[in-house]
């Protein structure tokens, strides 16, 4: 109050200290309710915006864990698989099965196979993979060769849309993807039982295509696995170290605020800032392969070391001095009172700084533009080494293709990230309140 | 101090790697470039992987200058063998390439593809003239003779036979090779058939200045740089059913039930109008081949020859199946005979 230093004002038409207390009171009361509403309002915006993003992914997603398949009746005349009457590897491998393809579905349908226009227009209800299917389907069944075979081939992408509703049949004919006589043929497909959506493992087992129906993220899943090891590998020991040596050892001066102050600021670098970084050191200095999951995680480790740096410093910092002054006591070197007391307690904060950091490296797709690693790559990678992609490159990519059963799989692949993400948290949560220590 | 711990261990690492990656060498075809050529690159890709022995080269996307820019680095295992390029490679460029080291450049033109201004399908049909494009788009238009701020807000006041729309139009972005075509074929063409170029030059400008003014986009707004892809300029038509894009002909075609294409001077594009030359706004698509890196890099060779072979990029192999104008036959087979004899730039 600071009235009460002015005593030479008369008193005349002042309030009592008991009437001002009152007014303010209430208004201390309606500040504290308004500032709780205001909370309130903030998370529940968060929710709001966090339950649009999962229902346009989830809504848009879901469709593709199903895929159109057809179950074709393919005939395996002996004389397409054998040089002079002998069945071997190398004319399996050989034999012309887009000819195969071509006669078992015109038969199913009952197209005239004389006729090139319909021919054509039978095929496009048919993957350009079911060639690949067949072939697969012979070199493991070799004994089928000569007979009759039910093979499930993967239907076009157009034909999977339709079945699922994103390419619509009451749109004029001029403008759908598939004309009334592919419509026909494939409500003839229905009725057959030959038909159908079954559960797509194609999206968990395959690597990247130019077809919709038959690309899945495998590949990427496979090259993001070798990034977040070689991240483990680097940052985690790295990081640590560095952590403990600046928290325990290092005298305080000049020089390690210096330091505190630009690790802070490198964990608030733009991420494409690293993947500059990364393609002058790592390829053109170093040689390192282009497009390499090595690239990669090196240059991810980059930026995840501040995070990790941090996250091991408090946790390092939030370990009371009375542990590291009771173990210098028993007369434990400073080396043994770090190793043996104040970093076993540490580690949950460790674990769980490692995995968020780890977790947002998962999720980086920027650095890897400039290392050539936002790419179509059709092999799986055999090492860290070999040319690889990301998940999120692998949205980014599928985001931007024109076919629409492109669209389903890229909402599909974001499920299966946040899935990945979700489960990295949650240990992170886990570990921390499993081995959390309080005092 | 931990920096420095930090960073040499860093170091250590590095160079332990590039002891062991020295060792290997890389075995598949690399290719950066244009997003434009991207979906026919990585059609070929698959099928090379899946019918020959190579595996299936790596296609990184990124743009036709980003593409060349990597091309032209030098040569060596670490750097790109093929640029894809939705334009011709540029003089600079080429100067760039000689620069680094790499001296024979193959250009290797493999179809056409065509540039299709659409709009929402339920809106009423237009066609357009260069003329309009030039007049709704330009920063600054000539009237009465004199070069003022384009004044035109609405369709209508560009042709009384359009709507009376806002002008929204989704252009490519700069470092698109569709622009320069947008440009080239579109505003020049607008602009010297309406006169304005001629006018320009009259009232004192010189004919580069005149040039520059005539591709000028102007920037308040009404035209909207997309520097992301196609699908960005289809959702941004679908917001304002209004707006009209810049769109390639393959991706139109792949979402006719979403999108309805304008004529251009007349001429509805298709396939055939594109390859025949008719409809005005079309380009060829190109790569680049490195020379230094044939028969070092394995399956590069072959890689360029099995795209130019008629099962895949002839009229009906799958690029023509996803959109590709295709060459006409002697024009391929001629590309593949200059490839095969080693004519470079």
């Amino acid at each position: 109050m600071t009235d009460s230093t002015q005593p030479s004002r008369p008193t005349s038409g002042r309030k009592t200290i008991g009437e001002a207390m009152k007014s303010s009171l209430k208004s201390r009361y309606a500040a504290e309710k308004r500032f709780q509403a205001y909370g309130i309002i903030a998370i529940a915006l968060g929710l709001i915006f966090l339950g649009l993003l999962f229902y346009s992914i989830i809504s848009r997603g879901y469709t593709a864990f199903e895929q159109t398949i057809i179950d074709l009746p393919v005939d395996l005349p002996r004389a397409e698989f054998s040089v002079d009457g002998q069945v071997t590897d190398e004319a399996i491998s050989k034999a012309n099965y887009s000819k195969i393809v071509r006669e078992a579905i015109v038969k199913t349908v009952g197209a005239d196979l004389s006729n090139r226009g319909e021919v054509r227009k039978v095929l496009e209800l048919v993957s350009r993979e079911a060639s690949n299917q067949i072939r697969n389907f012979v070199a493991e069944n070799p004994d089928a060769i000569g007979t009759t075979q039910i093979i499930p081939v993967l239907a076009r992408g157009d034909v999977d849309s339709l079945m699922k509703g994103q390419i619509r049949r009451d749109v004029d004919e001029s403008r759908r993807q598939l004309d009334d006589q592919q419509l026909v043929w494939i409500d003839q497909l229905i009725e057959e039982g030959r038909l159908e959506k079954r559960f797509n493992t194609f999206i968990f087992t395959e690597g990247p295509s130019s077809r919709a129906e038959s690309s899945g993220i495998a590949v990427a899943v496979m090259g993001s696995a070798f990034m977040m090891g070689v991240v483990l590998l680097l940052a985690l020991p790295i990081g640590v170290a560095a952590s403990i040596y600046l928290e325990e050892f290092a005298p305080k001066n000049r020089w390690t605020d210096l330091i505190e102050v630009n690790i802070n600021n490198l964990a608030a670098v733009p991420s494409i800032v690293y993947g500059i970084l990364g393609l002058a050191v790592f390829i053109n200095y170093a040689g390192l392969p282009r497009s390499s999951a090595i690239v990669g995680g090196l240059v991810l480790t980059l930026m995840t070391l501040p995070t990790i740096i941090i996250a091991t410093r408090a946790a390092l910092r939030a370990v009371p001095p009375s542990i590291r002054e009771a173990a210098l006591g028993v007369g434990a070197s400073k080396n043994q009172a770090v190793f043996h007391h104040v970093l076993p307690l540490a580690a949950p904060g460790v674990m769980t700084g490692t995995i968020i950091g780890l977790a947002q490296a998962l999720g980086e797709t920027a650095p890897l533009l400039m290392i050539g690693m936002v790419a179509f790559v059709n092999d799986f990678p055999t090492s860290p080494w070999s040319p690889a992609t990301a998940v999120p490159v692998q949205i980014f990519l599928w985001a931007n293709s024109a076919e629409r059963a492109f669209v389903e799989r890229t909402s599909a692949a974001i499920i299966i990230l946040l899935v990945f993400l979700i489960c990295m948290n949650a240990l992170a949560v886990f570990l921390r309140r499993r081995f959390e220590q309080r005092w | 101090m931990k920096f420095t711990s930090a960073t040499s261990a860093l170091a250590v690492c590095v160079s332990v790697f590039a002891i062991v990656s020295a060792a290997e060498a890389r075995d598949q075809v690399q290719v950066a470039g244009s997003s434009t050529v991207l979906p026919y690159a990585t059609i070929v890709s698959e099928e090379f992987g899946n019918s020959s022995d190579y595996p299936a080269p790596i296609i990184a996307s990124g743009g036709s200058s980003a593409g060349l820019k990597q091309f032209c680095q030098g040569v060596g295992e670490n750097t790109i063998d093929i640029a894809n390029a939705s334009r011709a490679i540029r003089e600079k460029e080429i100067a760039a390439c000689k620069a680094a080291g790499v001296e024979g450049i193959h250009e290797v033109k493999f179809g056409y593809d065509g540039i299709v201004f659409a709009y929402d399908i339920d809106a009423p049909a237009m066609a357009f003239e260069p003329d309009d494009w030039y007049k709704a788009l330009a920063a600054q238009i000539v009237v009465d003779g004199k070069l003022v701020d384009n004044p035109h807000t609405t369709w209508n006041e560009v042709n009384a036979s359009f709507p009376d729309w806002e002008i929204a139009a989704y252009i490519p972005g700069e470092k698109h090779g569709t622009r320069e075509v947008f440009e080239e074929k579109v505003l020049a063409a607008g602009c010297e058939h309406v006169g304005a170029l001629e006018a320009m030059i009259a009232s004192g400008m010189d004919e580069d200045a005149a040039e520059d003014a005539c591709i000028k986009v102007r920037t308040d707004g009404k035209s909207v740089d997309i520097d992301g892809d196609y699908t960005e300029t289809l959702a941004r038509i679908e917001s304002n059913k209004t707006g009209i894009g810049v769109f390639g002909l393959a991706f139109y075609e792949n979402n006719t039930d979403k999108l309805q294409v304008s004529t251009m001077g007349g001429i509805s594009p298709s396939v055939e109008t594109i390859s025949s030359g008719e409809y005005p706004v079309s380009r060829p698509l190109f790569f680049y081949v490195k020379q230094a890196h044939i028969g070092v890099i394995p399956g590069l060779a072959d890689y360029v020859e099995f795209f130019l072979s008629e099962e895949i990029a002839g009229p009906y192999g799958p690029l023509a199946e996803y959109g590709l104008v295709a060459l006409p036959e002697e024009e391929r087979q001629a590309e593949l005979a200059q490839f095969e004899n080693k004519e470079a730039m």
